[in-house]
């Protein structure tokens, strides 16, 4: 069984203008440890899919598994609670809450998963560890460079150990060599068995996936495996 | 998520804008402190009156003469001396529902006993003095009637004045002197304290009324049997609005005023004065409880208003909270219980400074100064209802924000 599996999925919006519809029929599946970048240029649907593969929306017909979870039938509660235990959010701005330091940053999800402080504390440091910020535990976001702060919005994403790593535009507000160096973070995660899957418009990132999904108009148009590129040596444009 | 997590939540939140958050607060701070003092002030006032009772002596009136004109001159309350002992004794024999009848007359003195001298009020009374004043002698006795009939020269000492001339020694039986007569004490009075209005009571001496009239104060009293002033005292509190219609009918009787000519005394019922005193205070409550009524729905509609800013300008952390597993109720929790603390702070604010109001309305009024457990509990849990109604709309405002739309939100 696959981690993701929709059949179907359908998003349509009912606008003043009409009815748009955003994501037409996908049938897809993500397998455990895989890493999948979805690609496709704005309105192309690639947001609405990661909306509804994150538990954020539900889709107007078809169906999700996540884990072998129907998501589809989950009401607010149901959704917010899937969040909570298999899915780690990464988003292009980050998105740390400003009053509170690193630890407590990542220790947030653990709080709606309901674990006591010495738990939260512990793991916290953890996975600050994991992506290489144990010692910056302490600093508010204002005090950290932007990919340090991303790097604690993966640990934040990581902590609850979720099945689904989702990132939406990780690298969109970095300069290229820090994106590099999260790319490779993401790979290295990977490699220890982490399913990713990464929405970007951007094809350089996109290299870096073991698989990449195209959109437009709401569909499919491309799916294929492909060789990642190595985010270690220096991306091709770079060398030029 | 869990209580202890939320209010250190609600709390950073509070502190990131401390200045913000303080004046939300303001409105509540000063309904809660209106409240404090309200009741503060209710209970004073109410003490006050017990305490005037106490030191007066229930169910009083009190008789004085009125005005008198001279030449054309009108010179005021109390400058006749219309009232004499045989009114006294009349007024004893009857009107219904008197016990006691004290006339008295008064005036300043200093006492000299050996080395030591003391300025004081000397007061001529007759044996009613100390039932209508609920007043007796600690050590010694009072007056005997044949030394009140040959008006001999013997004294009671207040309290403040037995140890101001003798201190531990027991004054009884010693000579003190009062304008060069030589008065022999007789007895100590017991302690009555503070008047009402602050003054000492014991800071006084009694002679008998003629001794005192005679050889003291004189001067005021042309005819003999003149007095300053009566004490009434009657058996209870209902009779007391009669018994002064017929006192008044009588004195006019005795005093010969016909028609529409002015009274030349005037009847205060003291225990009315009393309840005079409760009145206002009453009105003061009713005027607290007002300001603390609109500032409380004001201090809840800044919190309101304040709280609904605050859920705009963090959608973003909204959103982030509720992609990360937070639900719905969560939120709705988060922000209720941040109105709730914005609010709760301000109304320990506001019993500081209702209880520094108190003490200072107190201290001036002379009052005793009565913040209770009970206008405490009630503060606190009016603030806290504040602060949950009024954060309720924001709140759930909060509570129902789309996920995807929060986080795009700038």
């Amino acid at each position: 069984m696959a981690l993701i599996e929709t059949r179907e999925l359908q998003r349509v919006y009912d606008l003043d203008a009409g009815r748009v519809v955003a994501l037409d029929s996908v049938s897809l599946d993500i397998e455990q440890a895989d890493f999948v970048a979805v690609m496709g240029p704005s309105g192309s649907g690639k947001s609405t899919f990661m909306n509804l593969v994150g538990c954020l929306d539900r889709p107007t017909s078809g169906q999700y598994r996540l884990a072998g979870t129907a998501v589809e039938s989950l009401d607010a509660d149901g959704l917010a609670r899937l969040r909570n235990r298999e899915i780690g959010f990464v988003f292009q701005q980050f998105n740390l809450l400003p009053r509170i330091d690193a630890l407590g940053n990542v220790e947030l999800p653990m709080i709606y998963a309901g674990f006591d402080r010495k738990t939260r504390r512990e793991r916290a440091l953890e996975a600050l560890g994991r992506v290489g910020l144990a010692e910056r535990a302490h600093h508010r976001p204002m005090q950290l460079s932007g990919g340090q702060q991303q790097r604690v919005a993966i640990a934040r994403a990581l902590v609850s150990s979720p099945s689904l790593l989702l990132a939406d535009e990780p690298t969109g507000a970095l300069d290229s060599r820090t994106a590099s160096e999260i790319l490779c973070l993401f790979q290295d995660l990977n490699r220890e068995g982490v399913t990713i899957v990464l929405v970007t418009h951007d094809a350089e990132v996109g290299r870096h996936a073991r698989r990449l999904v195209r959109f437009r108009d709401g569909r499919v148009v491309e799916d294929r495996r492909q060789e990642p590129a190595d985010a270690r040596s220096p991306a091709p444009e770079a060398a030029e | 998520m869990r209580w202890i997590e939320a209010i250190r939540s609600a709390f950073s939140a509070i502190m990131a804008n401390a200045l913000r958050s303080l004046l939300t607060m303001l409105g509540i701070v000063i309904g809660v402190a209106a409240v404090i003092a309200m009741v503060a002030i209710g209970s004073g006032a109410r003490n006050l009156v017990d305490r005037q009772i106490r030191s007066l002596g229930a169910n009083l009136a009190i008789v004085t003469p009125g005005n008198v004109t001279q030449g054309g001159a009108r010179l005021g309350a109390g400058a006749a001396s219309s009232l004499t002992d045989e009114d006294a004794e009349a007024i004893r024999r009857e009107i219904d529902g008197v016990v006691a009848a004290a006339p008295f007359v008064q005036g300043g003195a200093q006492v000299v006993a050996g080395g030591s001298n003391w300025g004081t009020r000397i007061y001529g009374i007759d044996l009613d003095w100390f039932s209508a004043r609920e007043w007796d002698v600690a050590s010694g006795r009072t007056f005997d009637p044949e030394e009140m009939r040959r008006g001999d020269i013997v004294i009671l000492l207040g309290q403040t004045v037995a140890r101001n001339l003798f201190g531990e020694d027991d004054p009884i039986g010693q000579i003190v002197r009062v304008r060069n007569v030589p008065f022999r004490v007789i007895g100590v009075m017991a302690p009555k304290g503070q008047s009402a209005f602050g003054q000492d009571q014991d800071d006084v001496v009694f002679v008998p009324l003629d001794a005192g009239r005679r050889r003291l104060i004189g001067r005021n009293y042309a005819k003999d049997r003149s007095v300053g002033s009566i004490f009434v005292k009657f058996a209870s509190e209902r009779d007391i609005e009669p018994g002064i219609e017929s006192m008044t009918e009588l004195l006019r009787q005795r005093h010969r005023i016909v028609g529409d000519q002015e009274d030349d005394f005037s009847i205060r019922n003291l225990t009315e004065i009393a309840n005079t005193a409760s009145a206002s205070a009453n009105t003061l409550s009713l005027l607290l409880a007002a300001v603390a009524a609109v500032s409380l729905l004001v201090g809840g509609i800044g919190i309101m208003n304040i709280m609904l800013v605050s859920v705009t300008e963090r959608t973003r952390e909204i959103g982030l909270r509720l992609a990360v597993g937070a639900r719905p109720r969560d939120i709705l929790s988060q922000f209720l219980i941040e109105a709730t603390t914005l609010s709760t702070i301000g109304g320990a604010l506001g019993i500081g400074l209702g209880a520094g109001a108190a003490y200072l309305v107190a201290q001036f009024a002379g009052w005793p100064s009565l913040v209770s457990t009970n206008a405490i509990l009630m503060a606190v849990g009016f603030s806290a209802l504040v602060g949950i109604f009024f954060g309720f709309y924001p709140a759930q405002r909060a509570a129902k924000l789309d996920p995807i739309e929060a986080l795009r939100r700038e």
